[in-house]
């Protein structure tokens, strides 16, 4: 599934990727361009909805790294308004929130990932050039939102089976939204093994696949995630009195 | 009618001093009471009390109507009255009542005088909830004024009689000024007068009310302004004052800092009449919060799912506990990763670390922890752990509990 990677990304591959920073906390846009300027070229950063639209139709960077939460609507906002005309433009949401439902709603939007700001400099920045290249990126976190978010609603279906159709796919509905509304039993595996911590590395050895494998599962993870129309993507609406979102 | 309870906040009214001093009572209290607060001879009050009684009976009905407004004195007990004694204010309103409903068929008098009386008793019988002084006086027996007040008798046989009490004294002033032939013409001009009273006073009565409310909804904002404010002192300025001093030890500001994170955080989500005493989950993230504190290693903790915890969870939890504080300790990893999968079926949970890793047969035999503590656990609640590590590559520690077994 994975996306044939555009000309712009391709380039930044091999030079530094250029990014823009959208944050509404000034100190943390200083810190985070501190932080990367080594490795990451950070061609500018915005306070709000309105400077950050302005700001990435002119500079047209390969990231833009985006807060969830800001005030006009946040990163979910300026997604929507520069999806039409800036598709080769990839988002990294950014976020100390851990509300899954403003994080799934910013992947719903478009963006190819989520990190926690508590995220060191080195594996932001790494996330930040996979993200250029085309991949997306699932912090343990996100993985766990996901993995929640498809939960089937009879329970462990097609989580432990090793390959074979999963329990449900008696249901009637279209075979291209059923495709959409859950997991395969192996991209299960791969986001269970993110959400443990495993690196997209060692999540190929574990399962014996490779890298480009995993990859192309999280991809397609993500791809459903922004596609499926099912509604209990929303379910921690009602359900999140049981699911714990508190993080260390 | 205003006739909510008096609450324990309000403020405690207007008679405050006086009070009926139960103790010394002969009959009610009123006279000692009265005595009291004047500062004269209770037996001159008492005179004067027995004289007017005999007036036409207006201070029986006047003695009455103190008995039921005038609160005992705190604490203040009265040791030998039989219990049909505490409806005598009651008794004593109705016979006057009565008294008065018969003097006025029998003689139609014209003073005008008994209507008010009749008025006033109807007025104290339905008045006397609201006016209820101190619904929060020290305990002591069940008094007069708690049989009045107890809202199961402030019901409709209360509120009947007070308003026919009413009904009747104003019938009887309207007979005593003349007007009962014109009833008719007098009820209209009430009407009219009443609803251009409306007319004119309504949208004020209205704005008080809305602005009664406003003023309400603004105090419970400051309120919880205040509760947020409270809070955020106790915590997080607390946490930062803390930062500023130890500037200079980095672990240490990390610590601080993630902790203030973790409590903040679980502040924010919380639900008010939530509890997360009992949950998986819960109980997880408690124990890395733990953990993390005590070891200053961080552990990032993601669930899916959640279940009530018992038994053979509270293994797992243990379990997981004694995992994370052997990575914490022994591994050298920077961080540490928990992952916990909760199902209808089972539960799984992922206690993962980047550090030295170890070779698990070589643990001599006198470290305990592993096997007894994550290992041994598992299997005694008929769950099962796995480790799973090797030197250098860190380790894995995997726990599984079947959920039929666990309850």
């Amino acid at each position: 599934m994975r996306e044939p990677a555009s000309e712009a990304a391709a380039e930044s591959v091999s030079a530094k990727p250029r990014v823009v920073i959208v944050d509404d906390h000034h100190l943390f846009r200083s810190g985070v361009r501190t932080e990367l300027g080594e490795e990451l070229e950070v061609v500018g950063d915005a306070g709000t909805v309105e400077d950050a639209v302005a700001l990435i139709r002119e500079q047209r960077p390969d990231v833009v790294l985006l807060d969830v939460h800001m005030p006009d609507g946040g990163g979910v906002e300026v997604i929507a308004r520069l999806s039409e005309e800036c598709q080769d433009i990839r988002f990294l949401a950014l976020s100390v929130s851990d509300a899954a439902e403003d994080v799934i709603a910013v992947i719903r939007a478009g963006a190819r990932g989520y990190v926690t700001k508590t995220i060191s400099a080195t594996e932001l920045a790494d996330a930040v050039r996979r993200v250029a290249g085309g991949d997306a990126v699932f912090s343990p976190r996100l993985a766990g939102f996901v993995l929640d978010a498809f939960a089937q609603d009879g329970g462990a279906g097609g989580t432990h089976g090793a390959g074979g159709p999963p329990a449900t796919s008696a249901e009637p509905a279209a075979q291209g939204d059923r495709e959409l509304d859950q997991l395969t039993p192996r991209e299960r595996e791969v986001l269970r093994h993110i959400a443990r911590g495993y690196m997209y590395k060692e999540v190929a050895q574990s399962l014996g696949i490779s890298v480009k494998t995993v990859e192309a599962h999280v991809s397609s993870v993500l791809r459903k995630l922004q596609l499926s129309s099912r509604h209990e993507l929303s379910r921690w609406a009602v359900q999140r009195r049981l699911v714990s979102l508190d993080g260390p | 009618m205003a006739s909510a309870p008096a609450s324990a906040g309000q403020p405690k009214a207007h008679v405050a001093s006086l009070r009926r001093p139960l103790d010394r009572a002969l009959l009610g209290g009123v006279c000692a009471g009265l005595a009291e607060r004047m500062g004269v001879e209770v037996l001159v009050v008492r005179v004067l009390a027995v004289m007017a009684a005999t007036v036409g009976g207006l201070g029986v009905a006047a003695y009455a109507l103190a008995w039921a407004l005038i609160p005992a004195s705190p604490g203040s007990v009265r040791s030998r009255r039989p219990g049909a004694w505490r409806q005598a204010p009651l008794i004593v309103l109705t016979v006057a009542a009565l008294f008065a409903g018969v003097h006025l068929a029998g003689s139609h008098v014209g003073e005008g005088l008994w209507p008010l009386v009749l008025g006033a008793c109807g007025m104290a019988l339905l008045w006397r909830p609201a006016v209820a002084l101190d619904a929060s006086l020290p305990k002591r027996r069940p008094t007069l004024r708690d049989y009045l007040n107890r809202p199961a008798q402030v019901g409709a046989p209360r509120l009947i009689a007070g308003g026919l009490f009413v009904a009747f004294g104003a019938a009887a002033l309207l007979h005593a000024v003349g007007v009962q032939h014109s009833l008719g013409k007098a009820i209209w001009a009430v009407a009219i007068i009443g609803m251009v009273l409306g007319m004119v006073v309504g949208p004020w009565v209205m704005r008080m009310g809305s602005s009664l409310s406003f003023e309400r909804a603004a105090r419970i904002r400051e309120q919880e302004r205040a509760e947020v404010a409270a809070h955020l002192h106790d915590s997080v300025l607390q946490t930062l004052a803390l930062i500023q001093k130890r500037a200079g030890d980095p672990r240490e500001v990390a610590g601080l800092a993630r902790r203030q994170e973790r409590e903040l955080r679980s502040w924010l989500l919380r639900r008010p009449g939530e509890s997360e005493q009992d949950s998986v989950t819960g109980a997880l993230e408690r124990a890395a919060a733990e953990v993390e504190e005590l070891h200053g290693v961080p552990i990032e903790v993601v669930t899916v799912g959640d279940a009530p915890l018992n038994g053979g969870l509270e293994a797992v939890v243990q379990a997981a506990r004694e995992a994370m504080t052997n990575a914490a300790k022994f591994a050298g990893s920077e961080r540490v990763d928990l992952y916990a999968e909760v199902e209808d079926d089972r539960v799984e949970v992922f206690v993962r670390d980047r550090g030295v890793g170890f070779d698990l047969d070589a643990i001599p035999a006198d470290r305990r922890g592993v096997r007894d503590s994550i290992l041994a656990r598992m299997e005694r609640h008929d769950g099962r752990a796995a480790v799973k590590s090797s030197p250098g590559a860190g380790t894995e520690v995997e726990l599984v509990m079947e959920r039929a077994a666990s309850t």
